[in-house]
Formats: structure tokens, C-alpha cells, sequence
């Protein structure tokens, strides 16, 4: 185990949603690059309240990279320089001594800062209740074995389930744009035959609520670079297809849920 | 001494209770439910099922969670699967036999009823999921794959990659978003539970608390479910989400609710070993690795080699030897104190020698890199980062952490706490797993819950309701609760001491696993009695909480948690001090047999413990339950 010393943070802080927000520079005089880059703000609010001063507020839950509850921007990149890693599993092994780390919270106007580094991806939530579910009320469901579903079909619907909703799509985005998020639910549902019944009225009910909240797609693929999960740019091509098929005649009355 | 606890089992042969008891429930008609308002507390696996089923029948339910959206509730991160009796496989599985099993696993400390009722629903889970578009794993001709887990026979474990939890949940959160989007359930997020309301011996409704304005405020209904998880983060280290706490379930077991068996706490074999000081939780690697990975340690004690450079004549693997007929895959208390027991002869491996081998050389030979990649890559992965090692060219290292707590509430058939109109379900309650749970067993037991049995248990104790007056929130007891809520938030502000409530959080935690975590003794869980209630006043005179009660205040959510779990600390020891056997996860040093296994004692302790609140955790009333085995053997359990 080794230490790294001298870390030169630069945090932002707001005390809330209308404040105005700067940024604390703090010095990290050491941590072990065992630590994870959570645990290192961990020990820094220990030292923040022990000065009596607040702690920084962060969004954080499973520390494994799995809940999405997690963000930052950490010197400009959403969940910092590794790739396909949320912040909570990157470690200060990624850093050296010395070095200058700006922490932000997600930059976008359909994220609203809530205090400090958390911000409110509730948005989020209404994409999925405007259309992201398959309606199969408790109780009615045949065997599960009864539709048999192709290996390869499975498999593509859970590369894109496998988005956690944490926002760094968005974050990454310079249009602010919720594209690969609101393709990958899309993507998830619409492969499989359980989804075909609401196939496209949910993907018109789901990119109308996208459209809504946030900005457009201009194709930069920044969104996918900086997916922990490495969700693929293909999601939003197949949403836009399914949404571009649910004008045409007919189309979204065959699949009226 | 309390009293003798009824659980309400329906009459009738084991597997004719459930549809029994269904058949005699009491209905609400369709137009009337909307006249019913439902509380629901909780929206992982068992809390978001409920909701989105209680509001598809036509209840009016009202979500409340802490986190920012439904979707980040810890059972997102269970990774290996979703057990069901299908018998898909054709190898010999069938309802009984999950039956046993589970019964087994617990080492006879759970209840025949709901267990049987758990392994009948499990099939119709597997159902309901797959119609939710929840992408499990498939065989090329397009039918469900399956694993085995720890403690069966054969091959029952439905799995989505290493991420069935998030599938799972996935599935259950669109199924209640739906609903929030048709307006028949109301979503309350970043908001915590801080008090139950108890008006006339029932249940009326909660107090919570704005984790963003700090507002405390009120919410009636004609019943509350609890569906707000476990309490392994009394340990401090554990492999739960950092919020994951025990406010929620001790609120009400404040307020008159029983806590059952609270010294059951599942030691997971598989987690990534503590590596410094600072480290602020433990991961998980997911059981089902032992299908395919082997486990060992170095014969040699002290042994500093690398793995790879120990010729296989040297080393030990140790779950092989001792329990042949299941081998790697032995019961997660079996496994985890077979690890210890060889660490703390000093075979560990890695930098600290805290850990055992997981190795996969044998099944990359076998099966090729590509299938593994396959079957466990995201963990593989997960574990990369985190450790800063390749799994596919060096062993994982692996030593057990606390992971799941089978104690919780106490429930009836009807899953029901002692406060009527109260309910409990998923980890919050005690029920299904007695000693010991299996692995892919609480996915299970949350959806059964869930899905498909608290709907038919709370329209059974609404029916008689119908039109009668509740009290509102305006109701002495409501604005009593509120004030309470208020002057206890203000306290630890005031307090002004010198330590942070993770300060404290982390002694109480070393308290604990010290003496309350894989091995127990008489002597240990005497001294942790008589440590905790002095760190306890230590809290109360020296906490420092910095900010205010009126916008985000991490530190002062933590300070609430960690107050509950001290109390919750004090009746875990006291109840694993109570305990004279070592059955399941609980094991006594002073019970065990001559080959180092769990002793039970049937005579004197078959029998699930419940505790009253009597104002000092340290002499909380203690109830019994006997636990009645009509269909299963009480039995040694055997492994080997």
C-alpha cells in the first residue's frame, strides 16, 4: 500500500438550488491509493466537520457501481478519467502526488443542483413512467418458458438494461441531451417479444418526455465514452427508428397498450 | 418473561395452507379499494412490488424512499440470481424440495408455513418477472438457463449475467413507475421515515422527515408496509449500501412492534477482503462464482508465495476436503467459518493474509476464457477495480463480511408485526430464512412478499374497514410523533461534542464484529454489553454534527442511523448472549462439535426469540414463538 500526498482539490460548493456556487480548494496532504476516490471525500468531510465547517455534500450509495446513485464531474469527465467506471469504483490508484482534481456536480440545466454536488436527476424517473415499463399487471403471466426468447435476443436486451441511470450520458452531453439513457430502456423493452405488444406507442411516449426535459441529439457520442456501462450508440439508432415508425399510419394503434 | 406468540398458521395440510387461507380471505370489492389508503416504505424488491400490485388492484398507495429514485434501493446490487422451484432442468426439483432445503439452510429455525407458502409462490416469480421484460439468461433454443447455488442439489438459481438484482428491480420499478405515471401510487423520494404512529393499538400512519428542507411531516393511511431492508450496517463494514439503515424497522419496534432473532446475521464466504484503514464498505463477489471457481489456501502455514508458483500438491482446498457431496458450493455460514478458522491459523494469502483463494485456472482449462468472460465478466471487472488485480491470471482474494440479517420484524402467517395494521416484508421482516438464508433466496422472498402475498393479507384486514373513519393527521398522537421527531433532530445538533457520527459509527461497528460477528462467546458478548452503553453515552454527550436542519445535512441523516443502530447493537448482543446453541449463522464457541460445526439445541431453544421495547434496549422483553416441525426432520445438518 502506498500513499499519495499532497492532492490539491478543488470542490464545488452551493449551498443551494438559487445560490451561487464556488469553488473551496482543499489540500489532500495524504491518502492511500488503496482507497476509492469517495472514500478520500469521506476523509475530507471527517476533517471538514472536525474544523466545525460542513460537510460536502454528495450523492453515493452502493459503492459498487451498480446503483447509479453516484456522479461528479472529476477534472471535466463525468465519473473521472477511467473508462467504464462509475467515481465510486475508481481509485486513487488512478492519481498521482501532487496532481490538481476539480470535482463539479453533473453540468446540465435537467439536472438542477440540489447543494453542493447533488443534483436532481428526477427527469430521469419521468422518461420511464411516461412509457419505459411493459404493462403486465400481478398475476396474469404465463410460464415463462412459454415464449421461448433467442439467446442473442436476451443477451441485447440486457447489454442495454444494464444502464444503471446515472446520469453521466447527460452530463457528458454538450446539448444536455438524454438520448443513449432514454434509447437504452427503449432498446431494452422494444427487442423483446414480452415488448412488442407497446413496442411503439412507448417509444413515442418516452422520446415526447425526452424531448421535454432535455436537450437534442447531435451525434458526438460523448454520451457513450463516458458511460460506466458502456452502453452502445446503436440504442439510440433503434429508438430512433421505432419512433420514427410510430408516425406512420397505423403503427402506434397496433401496438396500443 | 412475555408472551407466547401466536404466527396464525392457516389448518390444513402444509401445502394446502396458502390456497386455504386464500380461500377464506376476506375481499375488498374493486370499487371500494380506491377508498383504502396503503403506505409503503421502501421501494426495493419487496417495496416497489407491493406498491405497483397494491395500486394495480386499486388502492391508493403512497411510495416513500430516501433515495433520489426508486431505482437505487440496495437490492439492485444481489448479483447471482433468483431462486424457483420450475424444475426446468428435469433434475429432480419440485416445491418440497425447495421446501427442505430452505428449511435446512436455516438450521430449523424458521417457521414450516411460510417457508412451504415462499417455495409455492417462487414459480409464479419467475413468471411475472419474464412478463416484465426482465432479460434472464437463456440457452440458444430461447428457454431459461439456470445455476446452482450454495445449499441445493440442483440447479434452481435464475440469473441476468452477475446483475439479476438490478434486473429484478428494474422489473419491479418500471412495474411501479407505471403506476406513478397513472397516478395510483404517489412517489415521496429523498424522504426518511423518522416515526410510526400508533393511535388506539393500531398503526395510523408515519412521520418522515424532507432529507432536502429538513421538513418533518405526516402521512395517514389504513395500513403501512415495511419494506426498508436489513441492518449489516451495524457492523459498520458490511456489504451494504452506505444507507442502508435500521431506522425505519426500530421506529416501529419503538412504537410496540417485535424484533425477532436479531443475533441471525449472514456472514457472506465471497467478499473482497478489507485492504486499509479507511475503507468505507466491503464488496460482494457473488456466490455463484463457486460454481466454476475453487477455493483454497496454502497448505504451509505463512506461505508468501504468489498463487501461481504453489504446485497443487501444496495446497488445500479446503471446502473439497471437508464437505465432499457439496464441496465449494457448502452453505454461506458453513463456508464462511471454514475461511476463518483457516486464516486465523495463519494460512490467509494476500498483503494483510486476510483472505482465501478463488481461483478460476481450473474452469478457464475447462471451459475456456470465453465462457467465463461470460458468465462473470462484469464481476471479474468489479473486482479489477476494486482490488487492482486480473482475476482471469491471479486468484481473487476472498474472506467473508457481513452481508444479510435474517432477524428483523416480527410477522405472523399475514406478515403482520404486533402492531396491527402494521406489516413488514422482504429483509425488514424475520420470517422465511431462520438461522441462515441460502444464497439467491432473499430475491425471492422479497417478490413473494411483494407479489403475492401482502395484497391478499391486507385486503383480508381492510374489508372489515370499509367506511369507517381514520384518524387524521391532525390526531394528538400525529402531532406528539412530529414534535418528538423534531426535538430528537435538534438534539444531536446541540450536542456540539467533538466526534462525527462515522466516528462513532465505526467504534460501534468494531464493537460488534469483535464480538457478535462470525464467532460468538459468552465472555465477548458480556464485555460488548458492557462497552456499547458506554460508547452510547459517549454518543449522546460527544457527537458533533456541523450544518442545519434546514437543507441537505448528510451528517445529521448519519447521526440518526447511527443512534438507532447502537440500540439496535445492545439487543443483537444481548440476544446472541440469550441464545445458548450455535445454529445457523449464530454460532457459540461453547456449542459446537468436536469437529468445529454448529451445535444446536432443540430441546431448549427451537424456539424464534421476540423482543418488546421497554425503553432501555439492554432490558427489552423477550416473547417466544415455538417453532413446530410437522413435515421436515429436525435434523443435524450434514454437508459432507
Amino acid at each position: 500500500m502506498k500513499h499519495l500526498t499532497n492532492l490539491k482539490l478543488k470542490v464545488w460548493r452551493q449551498d443551494g438550488p438559487d445560490a451561487t456556487g464556488n469553488f473551496e480548494t482543499h489540500i489532500v496532504e495524504s491518502v492511500s491509493d488503496e482507497a476509492s476516490f469517495l472514500e478520500m471525500l469521506d476523509q475530507l468531510n471527517e476533517r471538514l466537520i472536525g474544523e466545525n465547517k460542513d460537510a460536502v455534500v454528495f450523492d453515493h450509495d452502493c459503492r459498487e457501481g451498480i446503483c447509479g446513485t453516484c456522479s461528479l464531474m472529476i477534472n471535466g469527465r463525468a465519473h473521472g478519467p477511467q473508462r467504464a467506471t462509475t467515481t465510486c469504483q475508481l481509485h486513487m490508484r488512478t492519481f498521482s502526488s501532487g496532481d490538481e482534481i476539480i470535482i463539479e456536480p453533473w453540468r446540465s440545466a435537467a439536472f438542477p443542483i440540489i447543494k453542493d454536488l447533488m443534483v436532481d436527476r428526477s427527469s430521469f424517473d419521468r422518461i420511464v413512467e411516461s412509457g419505459g415499463f411493459i404493462t403486465a399487471p400481478t398475476g396474469g403471466a404465463p410460464d415463462a418458458n412459454l415464449i421461448p426468447v433467442p439467446k442473442p435476443v436476451a443477451d441485447a436486451a440486457m447489454d442495454s438494461a444494464a444502464c444503471i441511470g446515472c446520469g453521466a450520458c447527460v452530463a457528458a452531453c454538450p446539448n444536455g441531451a438524454a438520448n443513449l439513457f432514454t434509447g437504452a430502456k427503449i432498446a431494452h423493452l422494444n427487442v423483446l417479444p414480452q415488448g412488442q405488444a407497446e413496442r411503439y406507442k412507448r417509444a413515442e411516449a418516452m422520446v415526447n418526455s425526452m424531448d421535454d426535459q432535455f436537450g437534442s441529439c447531435t451525434n458526438h457520442g460523448e454520451c457513450s465514452a463516458a458511460c460506466p456501462k458502456e452502453i452502445s450508440l446503436d440504442v439510440i439508432a433503434l429508438m430512433n427508428s421505432d419512433f420514427r415508425k410510430s408516425k406512420s399510419k397505423n403503427r402506434k394503434a397496433l401496438s396500443r397498450g | 418473561m412475555g408472551a407466547l406468540l401466536n404466527a396464525k398458521i392457516p389448518n390444513g395440510v402444509l401445502h394446502e395452507k396458502w390456497d386455504n387461507y386464500k380461500a377464506d380471505a376476506k375481499l375488498v370489492n374493486p370499487n371500494n379499494k380506491r377508498k383504502f389508503k396503503v403506505i409503503v416504505v421502501g421501494t426495493g424488491l419487496a417495496g416497489a412490488s407491493a406498491a405497483a400490485t397494491l395500486a394495480e388492484l386499486g388502492y391508493q398507495v403512497d411510495a416513500f424512499t430516501f433515495h433520489d429514485s426508486p431505482r437505487r434501493a440496495h437490492s439492485i446490487a444481489a448479483q447471482g440470481g433468483i431462486n424457483a422451484a420450475k424444475n426446468y432442468q428435469g433434475d429432480g426439483d419440485s416445491i418440497n424440495r425447495l421446501f427442505i432445503d430452505t428449511i435446512k439452510g436455516g438450521d430449523f429455525r424458521s417457521r414450516e408455513g411460510n417457508v412451504h407458502r415462499l417455495a409455492q409462490v417462487s414459480v409464479d416469480i419467475i413468471d411475472q418477472m419474464v412478463a416484465q421484460g426482465v432479460p434472464f439468461a437463456r440457452e440458444y433454443g430461447g428457454m431459461l438457463d439456470n445455476r446452482s447455488f450454495g445449499g441445493a442439489q440442483v440447479s434452481r438459481t435464475f440469473y441476468a449475467r452477475g446483475q439479476t438484482g438490478q434486473q429484478l428491480l428494474l422489473g419491479a420499478y418500471q412495474q411501479l413507475s407505471r403506476q406513478i405515471g397513472l397516478g395510483g401510487v404517489r412517489l415521496f423520494n429523498r424522504t426518511e421515515l423518522v416515526d410510526v404512529v400508533v393511535v388506539d393499538g393500531r398503526c395510523s400512519g408515519i412521520v418522515v422527515r424532507d432529507l432536502l428542507t429538513g421538513e418533518i411531516t405526516s402521512h395517514a393511511a389504513h395500513a403501512v408496509v415495511m419494506a426498508t431492508g436489513g441492518y449489516g450496517n451495524v457492523f459498520y463494514l458490511s456489504t451494504n449500501a452506505m444507507n442502508c439503515n435500521v431506522t425505519a424497522a426500530w421506529r416501529a419496534h419503538r412504537r410496540g412492534a417485535m424484533f425477532a432473532n436479531p443475533c441471525y446475521t449472514q456472514i457472506h464466504p465471497t467478499c473482497i477482503p478489507q485492504s486499509d484503514e479507511s475503507q468505507s464498505k466491503l464488496t460482494l463477489m457473488s456466490e455463484s462464482l463457486r460454481n466454476d471457481g475453487r477455493i483454497w489456501v496454502p497448505k504451509k502455514a505463512d506461505d508468501a508465495r504468489p498463487a501461481d508458483q504453489i504446485p497443487e500438491n501444496e495446497r488445500d482446498y479446503y471446502l473439497e476436503r471437508l464437505y465432499p457431496s457439496y464441496g465449494n458450493l457448502a452453505p454461506r455460514d458453513i463456508s464462511s467459518r471454514a475461511a476463518k478458522r483457516l486464516v486465523d491459523k495463519g494460512h490467509g494469502v494476500g498483503p494483510l493474509k486476510n483472505g482465501v483463494n478463488l481461483d478460476f485456472s481450473a474452469a478457464i482449462e475447462r471451459l475456456g476464457r470465453d465462457v467465463v468472460q461470460e458468465r462473470y465478466g462484469n464481476l471479474f471487472q468489479m473486482y479489477e477495480r476494486i482490488a487492482g488485480e486480473d482475476p482471469y491470471s491471479t486468484p481473487m482474494r476472498i474472506y467473508p463480511a457481513t452481508h444479510y440479517t435474517m432477524g428483523g420484524l416480527w410477522v405472523d402467517y399475514e406478515l403482520a408485526t404486533t402492531i396491527p395494521g402494521l406489516y413488514a416484508a422482504g429483509e425488514a421482516n424475520f420470517s422465511d430464512h431462520g438461522a441462515n438464508r441460502l444464497g439467491a433466496s432473499a430475491l425471492m422472498q422479497g417478490l413473494a412478499d411483494g407479489y403475492f402475498v401482502l395484497p391478499y393479507t391486507i385486503s383480508n384486514e381492510l374489508a372489515p374497514m370499509l367506511n369507517k373513519a381514520i384518524p387524521s393527521t391532525d390526531h394528538p398522537a400525529f402531532v406528539q410523533a412530529e414534535s418528538e421527531a423534531r426535538d430528537r433532530f435538534n438534539s444531536y445538533l446541540n450536542i456540539k461534542g467533538t466526534r462525527s457520527p462515522d466516528w462513532f459509527h465505526r467504534e460501534l461497528g468494531k464493537i460488534i464484529w469483535d464480538y457478535c460477528g462470525m464467532e460468538r462467546t459468552q465472555q465477548g458478548l458480556e464485555k460488548a454489553l458492557s462497552e456499547l452503553p458506554a460508547l452510547y453515552s459517549e454518543f449522546k454527550k460527544d457527537l458533533r454534527v456541523t450544518g442545519t436542519d434546514e437543507s441537505v445535512n448528510q451528517t445529521l441523516e448519519k447521526a440518526g442511523r447511527v443512534d438507532d443502530f447502537f440500540q439496535l447493537g445492545m439487543l443483537m448482543c444481548r440476544d446472541a448472549l440469550d441464545r445458548e446453541e450455535s445454529c445457523g449463522a449464530h454460532f457459540r464457541s461453547e456449542h459446537q462439535t468436536g469437529e468445529g460445526e454448529a451445535l444446536r439445541d432443540d430441546k431448549n431453544f427451537c424456539h424464534v426469540s421476540a423482543y418488546n421495547w421497554t425503553g432501555d434496549p439492554m432490558a427489552a422483553e423477550l416473547n417466544k414463538e415455538t417453532l413446530d416441525f410437522e413435515t421436515a426432520h429436525l435434523a443435524t445438518r450434514s454437508y459432507k
